[in-house]
């Protein structure tokens, strides 16, 4: 089956999310939405402590995850998709911005408590082996979730065994394994199986399956699929590898320097990326078709660094295609012709009909 | 069979009944002959600590003016007698309790108040975490053996007060080794899961932080029981500790040093009581660190 087929096959098949009893503006109401989070961190200071210097790690974005689907986040390393996962926790304290869970802003007086949104929305992180207490068996780690919220001793142990069960470890053999004594698989199930043990609605995977073997890595993105329709699941799968994303996002969101480069449907994206940051990762990528070799030179440079950002777009110092206009005024992410595709270019336009023409897109060379 | 990590598990084999993590420290701690020996000379010494009144052959406080500085292989007193005419032997085996007392004591203490202080300064962190080391380090800038006889000084001679001034002296080194502990523990990633389910600070300390950081320190804390041991000696030397005619072997070394031109080889036995016992800790402790030391 390839995988365009098999992810019709998952959206159709997925079960409706307003089934969920915590579910409240239906399908139509983003089940999270972003609006202007902001992290700065500070990394030196004067005297007084006033902040001299910072990183503008996540520097204002906004997007929405809507219920049921898989927003794929992309982009090289340190342009924030970690530290957006964990502003989303709220293991790191945002210094703008807001978090809307299903309607409830989170966090503020009168919307959801972090302890409840903490129920609703769990994350897998990349490393399999630190993110398990090496002095916890699998059960005691996979069952302290929901201990914490109040479910007993014993039905929380019955409750991770299920887990393991689902997850494709047999619980008679290894829920009194300590992580040592698995492998890096078998970690990572683990992982999601402790993250689905408080029932979450939407689970946010930090580069999840990045740390794993490729035939391992597809076990689990397979496993990841069933869950998904099982459970009624919301992902944000963040990526370095764009054919992984590609694989399992419906939509996909390009960050660079802690903005959102570019948005829009997967396939959509993929075929004809109006952003030049998003055509130099696509011409980047490798490919095992000959025809489709790379042609264009991939991106030279670094990133320019992100405590003495450029006034304009923070992409121009590395742009083919940049005028003057990008380097005085930041481009804002604006919609593009068609809807649901939004980019942050001031030629946009231009680049999505640059690139559609010279290299042949999927369909045609196969 | 002892059943060990380093059996590795294959996956298709039945599940064995897994060791704990303790189980399996104190199986590698009994392969490791030199911790063994000094376990049980350690063993041996506290047993005779508790069974002194029926060890020892006569009362350690019971005088003779007429056997007085005795050498060693004395009918009716084997290892020689002490300047008052008390039988030396008999008050070496009285004076391991007093002496492992005020050695492992304060130790013990220091181990429950630094680790809380440490722990609770590295889970916090940020200017919190400061505070309380920079206090910490005031104190830790202090020479050990200073700040013992200053503290025991200003306190007054006595028992209580040596136990106190040692207690003080100890907290400072263990209170920054679990506070790096712990700021190593608290950035790893089963922390923040931990935090990401909701669990509330007291929790993840108690069910994360503490099996992973508890370790450490105590092997670190045994490490010092020598140094204490030695200190207590000394304060007793210095008639700081425990006061005559108590047995102690730091004080039974202050009020036999006049004699030793006479009898030396008297003379030197609590010493070497002292260095068996605190080397025997060190070892103990250097065994018990190479067998928690594995990567898991």
């Amino acid at each position: 089956m390839s995988h365009q087929a098999r992810k019709e096959d998952s959206r159709n098949a997925a079960p409706l999310v307003t089934s969920d009893p915590r579910d409240r503006g239906g399908r139509a109401q983003p089940l999270l939405r972003v609006k202007g989070l902001r992290k700065h961190f500070v990394i030196k200071r004067d005297l007084l402590g006033r902040p001299l210097s910072r990183v503008h790690a996540v520097d204002g974005i906004d997007f929405e995850v809507r219920k049921g689907e898989t927003l794929g986040i992309v982009g090289e390393s340190g342009c924030g998709k970690s530290t957006t996962a964990r502003l989303l926790m709220h293991l790191l304290q945002p210094d703008g911005g807001e978090v809307i869970f299903d309607g409830d802003p989170v966090g503020t007086r009168g919307g959801l408590s972090l302890r409840e949104m903490r129920r609703q929305m769990q994350m897998v992180f990349q490393n399999s082996y630190a993110s398990l207490n090496p002095r916890m068996t699998i059960e005691e780690s996979i069952a302290f979730g929901p201990q914490v919220h109040g479910v007993g001793r014993r039905e929380a142990r019955q409750r991770a065994r299920r887990l393991l069960d689902q997850v494709g470890l047999l619980p008679e053999r290894f829920a009194q394994r300590y992580p040592h004594e698995l492998s890096g698989g078998q970690r990572q199930r683990v992982n999601i199986a402790r993250a689905l043990a408080l029932e979450p609605r939407l689970l946010i995977l930090d580069e999840a399956v990045s740390a794993l073997d490729k035939s391992v890595e597809a076990q689990v993105l397979n496993l990841l699929g069933d869950l998904k329709q099982e459970y009624g699941l919301t992902y944000l799968f963040i990526s370095h590898d764009l054919n992984v994303v590609r694989y399992v996002s419906d939509r996909v969101m390009v960050m660079y320097l802690g903005k959102v480069a570019e948005v829009g449907d997967s396939e959509a994206l993929y075929r004809a990326p109006a952003h030049p940051y998003t055509r130099a990762l696509m011409s980047a990528m490798p490919s095992l078709e000959p025809g489709r070799r790379t042609q264009t030179a991939p991106l030279a440079g670094d990133p320019p660094n992100p405590i003495d950002l450029p006034p304009g777009c923070r992409f121009c110092p590395r742009c083919p295609l940049a005028v003057d206009l990008c380097r005085g005024t930041e481009p804002e992410l604006a919609a593009l012709p068609g809807g649901g595709h939004l980019s942050a270019c001031h030629r946009a336009d231009e680049v999505q009909s640059a690139v559609s023409n010279p290299q042949p897109s999927v369909e045609e060379s196969v | 069979m002892s059943l060990t990590l380093d059996t590795a598990v294959s996956p298709m084999a039945a599940p064995p009944a897994e060791p704990g993590y303790w189980r399996s420290v104190f199986a590698r701690l009994r392969r490791d002959p030199v911790a063994m020996v000094a376990g049980l000379i350690l063993l041996a010494i506290v047993l005779m600590a508790i069974f002194a009144p029926w060890l020892a052959p006569q009362s350690p406080y019971s005088t003779s003016m007429l056997h007085r500085l005795q050498p060693i292989g004395s009918p009716g007193f084997p290892l020689g007698s002490d300047e008052l005419g008390r039988d030396v032997l008999s008050r070496l085996i009285h004076g391991a309790r007093l002496s492992l007392l005020i050695g492992v004591m304060p130790v013990i203490n220091a181990f429950v108040i630094g680790s809380a202080i440490g722990i609770v300064a590295g889970f916090v962190g940020g200017r919190t975490n400061t505070v309380i080391m920079r206090v910490i380090d005031v104190f830790y800038a202090f020479p050990a053996v200073l700040l013992a006889i200053a503290l025991a000084g200003a306190l007054g001679a006595g028992l209580v007060n040596s136990l106190f001034s040692l207690t003080v002296v100890f907290i400072p080194p263990i209170a920054r080794v679990a506070e790096s502990v712990t700021t190593q523990v608290r950035s790893v990633d089963y922390i923040e899961a931990a935090r990401a389910s909701g669990a509330r600070s007291l929790t993840i300390i108690r069910r994360h932080v503490l099996g992973n950081v508890l370790g450490p320190i105590f092997v670190y804390a045994t490490s010092l029981i020598s140094v204490s041991m030695i200190l207590a000696s000394g304060l007793s030397f210095l008639g700081l500790g425990a006061r005559p005619p108590m047995p102690e072997w730091g004080l039974m070394l202050n009020t036999m040093r006049d004699a030793i031109y006479v009898n030396p080889w008297v003379t030197v036995l609590p010493g070497m009581m002292i260095f068996t016992v605190s080397i025997c800790f060190n070892m103990l402790s250097d065994g018990l660190r190479s067998a928690m030391d594995v990567k898991l």
